[in-house]
């Protein structure tokens, strides 16, 4: 191939720095191959999934900078110097995020596929908004497809974490974890 | 970290049950919601090798020639494959052996793979793909269940009851025609259920390794390692004690990982020949393209029903459109026809069914597996002749219930049937009784039932083991691991294991070790599909743990001196009954049985009971228990625009016994999501010419409900313990889907008036009805006619109050069912 003389030649890496999770990551990588491939193949953090890799199920949502964003349609080349966060990143020394927390409690996470992407736009919508009514939630969660859980156990783990986020003390209801009686 | 916070469990004091029954975390959470749980994708070894498989862009051809020359020059690809490299056929079932890992001599869908590439990364092996040539001839390709009936396009296999049609099945149950004819109304009518897709969020993916010691291992998205196992072996002709198949988590199932799969196959034979690893992960496009998922059925339903809502008789007809292969099509047919009598009793009852080979991707299980489209046509069935003979539609129901303990007219045993309590819980909890035919114009209510297997009674290939087998290993540290081969796909069966273990052991179940999936390391068991798992598994695991419990007793008794009644486990204590202060650790008591002993490990396996039915098709149906679920649905109809919105539903699910009623219910809110995806937009169809391209095989195409389309769902879990589940438990993970779509459509009729004779309920029908409404002709919107089909004499059997012993009349040495059961 007669390579011209400005664009990248087909097949050449590009180096670049990642700051995922707070750590720095040195990546050498074809300048098409997404942060999602580069996050699970490159950096080797495979608690980001994917569904459709078109963007179209919401499965391999990451943050950056704090905002959901498909990771299968953004291209590492234009994050350096953004903060990437990843499921990997919820949790800290003392513990589960109370969102991953709720989750465990009210079985949100059946198979669990899709269940990272579900957790990490959660967390953005919280850091927006601490008290989010259920329609709030069902919006900000519109673009993630799960197929096994019907989404209610997902909102009902959203509204009790939001709580606990808030300082109330919130425990799941009866009717939650056996049913309307 | 901080320990996982639990609610607090029930102290040991005198109620029976201490953790079957509490709602608790899965012991999986911790690893899901963290991003630690290793699907098969997530998996890489050294020197791994990608593969990519090039797939047919023609329904239906012979293939010509194949030339991959300039692929395996290509550089980076290190081995290419072709359909003669690996002649021998498979299928999931005995009678249908009809796939080839690579297509071999003729494509039969659009999709259909024709060579498999690995090289060194996955694009070098897509660019080898596009360099494969294959010459097709094509052939009339085969649209539709009409067009293959008609007989005028070629045959798509050369096996099969006539020409396309695969598989045709005729059955009758005492005389039909008396029946019909000692009826006050003989109701008749024609459904069609569209087909669907599992759409599970994981793509398949596959990772092989082959070791030059002649050592095969596959881990794979599987729901069903242990059949792949079988074809692994029967194709690549290994002994199967040198292949070990791992079936990872999947990211969802639903059925439709449920047989062994060309791409499995083709990984495993490339690792043989490369001596590398190899993985595969199919693309969305392709998960469409394996597909087996919902049939597209027709069905036509004639029954007799006196004036008080009974039914003399039954004649029910199911057309269904396979796709290109087998795969548990068969089963799938006797399916559409096995559980009309498991609700509401048929005194005569005649099943005519059959299987299409159309060229399109396969159809097999998906959740309900061959129920839903027959309880979708009953219930709407029912509901009409409600209306007709004045009779409110669950006062008709609960007048005419099966009995518990009974044998209907095709001979299926049930044993506990709570439906009567359902109905009246959804009724009251719905307000059934004052708003049913009284809500506002576009408001509705619509009401139905359904009953599924807790397991399929029979095995898929003819065997007297059993069906689940469990092995404990006590520590002597306290420490207990359960191995099983059950498959974990989201539905929670390892956390059933470590509960029932934990129960009977009086110990946490997360303390316990769960090893499951691993055709080396744990007993088989059949895999997770019919709702096998909790009951099966569960029995098994309760045997074992009971075995495990004597020994720990037995050792302790005779150290206390006293009788081993004396002796209870609780908490991870052991203690006297009498005197409570007496106590060890569930470790010392381990201690003392190994001491005593030797080694602890314990084994538990499950066999179902026989079925009482003899006559050839006896074999789908049976299971040790049946589930029952009733729904009320409330549904808002736009009449502008036909759009339907369900706002809520009310279901109530007899489970006999919740072994965690938390999981429990996420399964029924599943399943209802499920069914109201099915009712209101899902669609496997293909463009309508005779190149059958797949309309959307992608996840926005291809309509499932997001946040915004789901409904409130109010769920009640109904326990009558049953005597043959594990602490009574049946199952929850397919049942309660399907009441939903029928409950949904009789709601449209309630809101608007239009009868929606079919599925997804769409904006255009609903229309259409309403505009044959407004024309006062009957508002109805559906199929129009059935196919002419030539059926087979059925097999007559009398039914048990006709003195028939479940032998079929001219066939009184038939045992068991031609082998066909799942």
């Amino acid at each position: 191939m007669a390579p011209s003389d400005n664009a990248i030649e087909a097949g050449a890496n590009i180096s670049l720095e990642l700051r995922v999770n707070g750590e720095l990551h040195a990546v050498s990588v074809p300048v098409h191959k997404t942060l999602l491939e580069v996050l699970r193949e490159d950096i080797g953090l495979t608690g980001t999934k994917h569904g459709c890799e078109l963007g179209e199920c919401g499965t391999c949502t990451v943050l950056v900078d704090g905002q959901p964003v498909l990771s299968c349609l953004a291209l590492p080349a234009v994050l350096e110097g953004h903060d990437v966060t990843t499921v990997e990143g919820l949790e800290s020394a003392d513990g589960l995020h109370p969102l991953q927390q709720t989750f465990v409690e009210l079985g949100a996470a059946q198979c669990g596929y899709c269940t990272p992407g579900f957790v990490l736009a959660a967390k953005a919508l919280l850091e927006k908004n601490s008290q989010p009514s259920r329609t709030e939630i069902e919006t900000a969660l519109g673009g993630n497809l799960c197929r096994c859980t019907g989404y209610l156990k997902i909102y009902e783990a959203v509204e009790l974490a939001a709580a606990r986020m808030r300082g109330e003390p919130a425990e799941p209801t009866r009717e939650m974890l056996y049913g309307a009686g | 970290m901080a320990p996982v916070k639990t609610p607090p469990r029930k102290a040991p004091t005198e109620d029976r049950l201490r953790v079957v029954g509490t709602s608790l975390p899965k012991v999986d959470a911790v690893a899901k919601v963290t991003g630690r749980t290793k699907f098969a994708d997530d998996l890489f070894l050294p020197r791994m090798l990608h593969c990519r498989m090039l797939r047919s862009t023609t329904p239906h051809a012979e293939i010509v020639s194949i030339d991959t020359q300039r692929a395996e020059e290509h550089p980076g690809v290190v081995a290419v494959l072709v359909g003669s490299d690996l002649p021998t056929p498979y299928g999931i079932l005995p009678v249908s052996q009809d796939e080839h890992a690579l297509c071999i001599d003729k494509v039969r869908f659009i999709g259909d793979p024709v060579a498999a590439v690995a090289a060194i990364d996955e694009e070098t092996a897509f660019e080898a793909c596009e360099l494969i040539e294959v010459e097709y001839a094509p052939l009339d390709s085969v649209v539709d269940i009409a067009d293959a009936l008609d007989g005028d396009d070629p045959a798509i296999h050369s096996y099969g009851d006539a020409h396309n049609v695969h598989k045709a099945i005729a059955l009758e149950f005492g005389d039909v025609e008396t029946g019909l004819a000692e009826a006050d109304l003989v109701q008749e009518d024609l459904l069609f259920y569209e087909g669907s897709t599992h759409l599970p969020m994981e793509q398949h993916a596959a990772l092989a390794d082959y070791r030059p010691d002649d050592r095969l291992t596959l881990w794979s998205s599987s729901q069903t390692p242990h059949y792949v196992h079988r074809a692994l072996a029967t194709v690549l002709e290994m002994a199967p004690s040198r292949i070990r198949v791992i079936a990872t988590p999947n990211g969802g199932g639903f059925g439709g990982k449920s047989d062994p799969f060309n791409h499995e196959i083709v990984v495993a034979e490339l690792s043989r020949r490369t001596g590398r690893p190899v993985k595969i992960c199919l693309n969305r496009e392709e998960v469409f393209y394996c597909h087996r998922g919902r049939h597209p059925t027709l069905m036509w339903i004639k029954t007799g029903f006196k004036q008080d809502g009974s039914i003399t008789g039954m004649h029910f007809r199911s057309f269904l459109d396979g796709g290109a292969y087998g795969s548990y099509g068969v089963a799938s047919t006797y399916y559409t026809g096995a559980l009309q009598t498991v609700t509401y009793p048929v005194a005569a009852y005649k099943f005519e069914g059959l299987r299409v080979f159309t060229n399109k991707p396969p159809c097999g299980p998906k959740r309900g597996h061959g129920t839903p489209q027959p309880r979708f046509a009953l219930e709407v069935h029912i509901d009409k002749a409600a209306e007709k003979l004045g009779l409110d539609p669950a006062r008709m129901r609960l007048d005419h219930l099966v009995e518990p303990d009974s044998v209907t007219a095709n001979y299926l045993k049930i044993g506990s049937m709570g439906l009567g309590a359902c109905i009246e819980k959804v009724v009251a909890e719905s307000g059934w009784n004052d708003r049913y035919g009284k809500l506002p114009e576009g408001k509705g209510l619509g009401l139905a039932c359904g009953s599924y297997i807790s397991g399929a009674g029979l095995p898929i290939y003819w065997n007297n083991m059993p069906h689940s087998g469990v092995q404990l290993k006590l520590d002597r540290g306290g420490g207990v691991t359960v191995f099983c081969g059950s498959t974990e796909i989201g539905q929670g069966s390892d956390s059933v294991l470590a509960y029932v273990v934990a129960e009977v052991l009086g110990i946490d179940p997360f303390e316990i070790d769960i090893v499951t999936a691993d055709t080396s390391l744990t007993p088989v068991d059949l895999g997770s599909y019919s709702s096998r798992v909790t009951l099966m598994t569960g029995n098994a695991a309760l045997q074992a743990a009971e075995r495990a419990r004597e020994l720990l007793v037995r050792s302790v008794a005779e150290k206390w001196d006293m009788p081993g009644v004396r002796v209870a486990m609780a908490d991870g204590q052991v203690f006297d009954v009498q005197d409570p202060d007496c106590t060890m650790t569930f470790a010392e008591a381990v201690v003392l049985a190994e001491s005593k002993f030797g080694t602890i490990g314990t084994v538990g396996s499950y066999t179902p009971p026989r079925s009482p039915g003899r006559y050839r098709g006896a074999g789908v149906g049976p299971s040790p228990a049946y589930s029952y679920s009733a729904t009320v649905a409330e549904v808002s109809v736009d009449v502008d625009t036909g759009e339907t919105h369900v706002d809520d539903v009310w279901i109530a699910h007899d489970i006999g016994q919740a072994i965690n009623p938390v999981v429990a219910i996420g399964q029924v809110e599943g399943s209802v999501y499920m069914g109201l995806g099915e009712a209101l937009m899902e669609e496997m169809t293909y463009r309508g010419n005779r190149n059958i391209v797949h309309h959307h095989p992608s996840m926005l195409e291809y309509k499932s409900p997001t946040t915004h389309e789901m409904c409130r769902v109010h769920t009640y879990l109904i326990e009558d313990p049953d005597p043959n589940g594990p602490f009574g438990a049946k199952e929850v993970g397919q049942g309660p889907l399907l009441p939903i779509p029928p409950a949904i459509v009789n709601g449209v009729y309630d809101a608007v008036g239009a009868r929606v004779d079919e599925v997804p309920v769409t904006p255009q029908k609903v229309l259409a009805a309403l505009k044959r409404r407004a024309k006062q002709e009957e508002p109805r919107e559906g199929p129009k006619k059935a196919p002419e089909f030539d059926w087979p004499d059925a097999i007559q059997v009398p039914p048990p109050w006709a003195g028939g012993d479940g032998r079929a009349l001219d066939e009184r040495r038939e045992i068991g069912g031609g082998g066909v059961r799942t």
